[in-house]
């Protein structure tokens, strides 16, 4: 294992995952509520008196980079895989994060803060799955 | 979720996004890519998000449920399908939105393809919790 470097950004990264917290600290102690943004998604669909809410939250999210980029460069933002990764990336993710009820927020942010038991065997198995998918595209073929 | 604050806390979360680098999918490859010139950078926004959010959730400890404590298959299996989907593309939930605020046509597809996965995940599992009529008891007297 080589670390690269030159691509290394400490400050910026750990700056931005504290806001990322504390974002969701928020919404834990405001709201009662869990940021997960797999969770939040799906949850459009059902009809209840949340849908508000989650859509508002979705909003900000998607207005966040044009925000961002009015007072600092956003970093480089191409999607590099091809079209069929691109879908198959997409329906593996969508299904995957219902499957296993949490994403890199829920599971990855909140559920490692709240010390769960079942987000650290999330965590470690996602992170080692995407790691091995990785290996093949890069390494392997 | 009060809208407004959903809005707000949206907002945060994806600035935060932004600024740690988890926005750019291929800072987040560099990062799943233990063998080539690894980027550390990803585990220090996990680090600093699960420190910014520790206190608030034990602040919050009681008031909403305590998490799941069981490992099953749904929880390693749908973990690992994310991890494949994230594997690929180097895009989570959370960043595929907010790159739609970039107005990326991948993105688009990215984020259409999550929501297809979710809505399949949703008709799955609802054939799979339908339960057979119960079979008429014979009635002993």
């Amino acid at each position: 294992m080589t670390i690269d470097w030159q691509t290394f950004t400490p400050w910026s990264s750990l700056f931005g995952g504290v806001i990322i917290g504390l974002a969701a600290g928020a919404l834990a102690l405001r709201a009662g509520r869990i940021l997960g943004v797999s969770g939040i998604v799906a949850g459009l669909a059902e009809p209840d008196a949340d849908r508000l809410g989650r859509a508002a939250l979705v909003a900000g999210l998607i207005l966040s980079p044009v925000l961002f980029g009015l007072v600092a460069p956003l970093p480089a933002l191409r999607i590099d895989a091809g079209w069929a990764a691109v879908i198959a990336g997409g329906l593996l993710v969508g299904f995957g994060t219902r499957l296993g009820s949490g994403c890199t927020s829920g599971h990855g942010v909140c559920g490692l803060a709240r010390l769960s038991p079942r987000s650290l065997v999330a965590v470690v198995t996602f992170v080692v799955a995407a790691m091995a998918t990785v290996f093949v595209l890069r390494h392997a073929i | 979720m009060k809208p407004r604050f959903a809005l707000l806390v949206g907002v945060v979360f994806g600035i935060g996004l932004c600024l740690s680098g988890m926005v750019a999918p291929s800072k987040v490859l560099n990062f799943l890519d233990v063998a080539g010139a690894w980027d550390p950078s990803l585990a220090l926004v996990m680090g600093g998000a699960m420190a910014a959010a520790f206190l608030p959730f034990r602040l919050v400890r009681g008031r909403i449920p305590a998490p799941g404590r069981r490992i099953d298959l749904p929880l390693v299996a749908g973990s690992a399908l994310f991890g494949v989907g994230w594997g690929l593309v180097g895009l989570c939930p959370g960043p595929a939105l907010t790159a739609l605020g970039r107005a990326d046509p991948k993105a688009f597809a990215f984020v259409a393809a999550m929501l297809v996965g979710m809505a399949l995940h949703r008709l799955w599992s609802r054939g799979a919790t339908k339960t057979p009529p119960a079979p008429v008891a014979d009635d002993p007297s």
